[in-house]
C-alpha cells in the first residue's frame, strides 16, 4: 500500500557537503516501510513538477517517524533542505521494492557517496553478522549510526580516513569476508562490487538509480537493463520504481 | 447536470480521459483512485511487438514541465490484449480508447486488426506524433499526405472509431487535421508533445539520452489551447484537447476553446487522483455558471 501524505517535518540538519538529515512524521508509511525502498517528494513550487526520489535512510515505527539523508542536487532538493521543524512536506511512499532481509552466513554492506543512507536501515535490519564497507570522497557522514550497527571500514579518495582510494580497495586491505553482499552507490561502484561478488561466487543485490517521473511504474522513464526478457513490457528493461530499486546483481547489465 | 459526452458515437461518463503514456493501462493507478469514475481510460501506445523503447535518462524536469524520451517502450500486443485489457474488465463503467504505435503503415494496420475483436476495446487511438521515435510516430504526423494514407489504411480494417492524435510540430496543425478528416478519421486529438531540448550544465551533456524529447506540463498550455481552438473551427469530427492541463480552470479552457473531452497526462505524476479533482471542479463550474450539459462549456461567439 502507497500512502500520500502532509508530512511534517521534525528535523532538518546540515551534515555537510550539501548533505541534510531530515526526519518526517509519517506514521502510515512508516508502519509499513522497508529498508531499501523510497519515497517521492514533492516540491512546494509548482513550476517543478515531478517528484524527487529520496531513499529511506531509518524508519522508527514507534513514533511513525522516516528518516531522509539526502544531497542538494537542483533546486527541488535545494527547497527541502531550506524547510524547518514544524513545516509540511508532500510525500507519498513506501516505494519499490526494498532489500531482501535474507542472510546466509556474513553480509557485507557496501555503500558509497550518496548511496551511503538507505544502508543504515539494511544495517540495523538485517538478521545475523554483518560489516560495513563505505566509501567517501573525504568527509564522512552517518559514521557514528554505522558504527553503533556493526563493524566498519571506511575508504576516502583523499586517504583523510580509513583506506585511501574506493571502498573496494578498503575490503581488500581488511580481508573482509562475505557469504552476501549488499550495495548501493554510484555506478562505477556497483560495477567494482559486481564484479567481486562474481569472482567470489556470492549473491549479490544492488540498489539502482535513474530519473524518474511517476515513481509508480507507470511511465517507465527509469529502467534498466536486464539480463533476461522483463515481464512487464516483455524486452529487456526493468522499473527501477517498481520492480527495484534493488536488484541481483547478476540480473542487471551495469 | 449531465457530464457525459458522446464522441464519434461513443458514449464516456465524463469528458476526462488519461492521456497516452502517463498512466500505462491503469494498473499501477487503481490502488490509489477508482477508475471507473474516469470518463476513459486512454492506454499506453501499443505495437505489433514489444519495443524497447530508448536508452536513459529518459526524462528531464524544465520550469513548468518535463521532457521526456521514452520511446514507446510497449509489451506488443499479445501481452497487451491478455493482461492489460484483461485488467481493464474490471472498470466497466469507464472506456477503453488504445492508443496504437508503428514504425509502418503494416504495424498499425496489425494491431488495430488484432484489436478488432476486442470488445473491451471502445475506441482507438493512432500516434502518429510521437517525436522520439525516428521511423513510423511522427513521420506520418508532419505530412498530410502520409497522415491521410495512414488514416486510411485503419479505417479499412478498424472495428472500433478512430482517433487521430496529431503532432505540435507542425506548420499548421489545421491542414493535418483536415487531411485526417477527409481520411475518415472519426475524431483527433491534440496536442502530443512539443520537441524540445535540455543541457546537463554540470555534467556537460544532454539531459537525455536521446539529446531532443517531448515537451509536456503547464508550460505547452497555451500552445495547445490555441491549436484546439484552431483545429475545432477547422473540422466537423471531434476534437480531444489535451497539453499541460493540470486542473479544472486548464481543462474548462479547453472545453471552452472547442474541445468535446480533454486528456490530463504530466499532471498524473504531480497528483494521481488530479483527475477526480478535474471532474469535480467541472461540475463545480457548471454549477456556478447554471450550466445543465457540459457542452454549453463551448465559448459561443458571435
Amino acid at each position: 500500500m502507497k500512502y500520500r501524505c502532509n508530512a511534517a517535518v521534525v528535523q532538518n540538519l546540515p551534515l555537510g557537503d550539501d548533505i541534510y538529515d531530515m526526519w518526517i512524521e509519517a506514521a502510515d508509511i512508516a508502519a509499513c516501510a522497508c529498508p531499501g525502498q523510497f519515497l517521492a517528494l514533492y516540491p512546494e513550487d509548482p513550476t517543478r513538477l515531478l517528484p524527487r526520489p529520496i531513499s529511506i535512510c531509518e524508519i522508527d515505527r514507534a513514533c511513525g517517524r522516516l528518516r531522509l539523508v539526502y544531497r542538494v542536487a537542483g533546486a527541488g532538493t535545494r527547497e527541502f533542505s531550506e524547510m524547518k521543524p514544524g513545516d509540511f512536506l508532500d510525500v507519498m511512499g513506501p516505494l519499490g521494492n526494498g532489500f531482501p532481509l535474507e542472510n546466509p552466513g556474513r553480509a557485507l554492506i557496501v555503500g558509497g557517496g550518496i548511496g551511503v543512507p538507505p544502508l543504515l536501515e539494511l544495517a540495523k535490519s538485517l538478521p545475523g553478522e554483518k560489516v560495513l564497507a563505505m566509501g567517501y570522497r573525504s568527509r564522512t557522514y552517518l559514521e557514528e549510526d554505522l558504527r553503533a550497527v556493526a563493524e566498519l571500514v571506511i575508504a576516502t579518495e583523499d586517504g583523510s580516513k580509513g583506506t585511501r582510494g574506493n571502498v573496494l580497495d578498503a575490503i581488500r586491505e581488511n580481508h573482509v569476508q562475505a557469504d552476501v553482499i549488499f550495495a548501493c552507490g554510484p555506478l562505477p561502484m556497483l560495477r567494482a562490487v559486481k564484479a567481486f561478488a562474481l569472482e567470489k561466487d556470492i549473491p549479490c543485490y544492488v540498489s539502482m538509480e535513474e530519473r524518474m517521473a511517476c515513481g509508480v511504474g507507470a511511465c517507465l522513464a527509469c529502467v534498466c537493463q536486464t539480463e533476461n526478457v522483463d515481464e512487464h513490457s516483455q524486452v529487456h528493461n526493468r522499473r527501477i520504481c517498481k520492480e527495484g530499486p534493488v536488484f541481483d546483481a547478476r540480473e542487471v547489465v551495469l | 447536470m449531465n457530464l457525459s459526452v458522446t464522441l464519434a458515437g461513443v458514449t464516456l461518463q465524463n469528458p476526462v480521459m488519461t492521456a497516452s503514456g502517463t498512466f500505462g493501462s491503469g494498473m499501477e493507478y487503481a490502488e490509489m483512485m477508482d477508475l471507473n469514475r474516469l470518463g476513459a481510460v486512454v492506454t499506453k501506445g501499443v505495437a505489433n511487438v514489444p519495443w524497447p523503447g530508448n536508452p536513459t535518462p529518459r526524462v528531464a524536469e524544465v520550469t513548468s514541465g518535463m521532457l521526456n524520451a521514452i520511446g514507446l517502450q510497449n509489451p506488443g500486443i499479445d501481452t497487451f490484449t491478455k493482461r492489460d485489457l484483461a485488467f481493464l474488465t474490471d472498470y466497466p463503467k469507464t472506456k477503453v480508447i488504445v492508443n496504437v504505435c508503428g514504425r509502418t503503415a503494416e504495424d498499425y494496420v496489425e494491431v488495430v486488426e488484432r484489436l478488432a475483436d476486442c470488445p473491451r476495446v471502445d475506441m482507438l487511438e493512432i500516434n502518429i506524433s510521437c517525436p522520439n521515435v525516428r521511423e513510423g510516430g511522427i513521420a506520418f504526423g508532419q505530412n498530410p499526405k502520409a497522415a491521410e494514407t495512414i488514416t486510411k489504411a485503419v479505417k479499412r480494417v478498424a472495428a472500433q472509431p478512430v482517433i487521430m492524435k496529431l503532432s505540435p510540430n507542425v506548420t499548421d496543425i489545421t491542414e493535418m487535421a483536415k487531411a485526417v478528416e477527409a481520411a475518415g478519421a472519426d475524431a483527433v486529438s491534440l496536442i502530443n508533445t512539443i520537441t524540445g531540448m535540455k543541457f546537463d550544465i554540470n555534467r556537460r551533456t544532454f539531459a537525455l539520452a536521446n539529446r531532443t524529447g517531448g515537451l509536456s506540463g503547464p508550460a505547452i498550455k497555451p500552445v495547445a489551447v490555441r491549436m484546439v481552438y484552431q483545429t475545432a473551427h477547422a473540422v466537423k469530427i471531434p476534437v480531444i484537447g489535451m497539453g499541460g492541463i493540470a486542473c479544472a480552470e486548464d481543462a474548462i479552457e479547453f472545453l471552452m476553446a472547442g474541445a468535446s473531452a480533454v486528456s490530463v497526462g504530466t499532471a498524473n505524476f504531480h497528483d494521481p487522483t488530479v483527475t477526480l479533482k478535474i471532474i469535480e471542479g467541472i461540475e463545480a463550474y457548471m454549477q456556478r455558471f447554471g450550466m445543465k450539459d457540459v457542452s454549453e462549456i463551448r465559448l459561443k461567439e458571435d
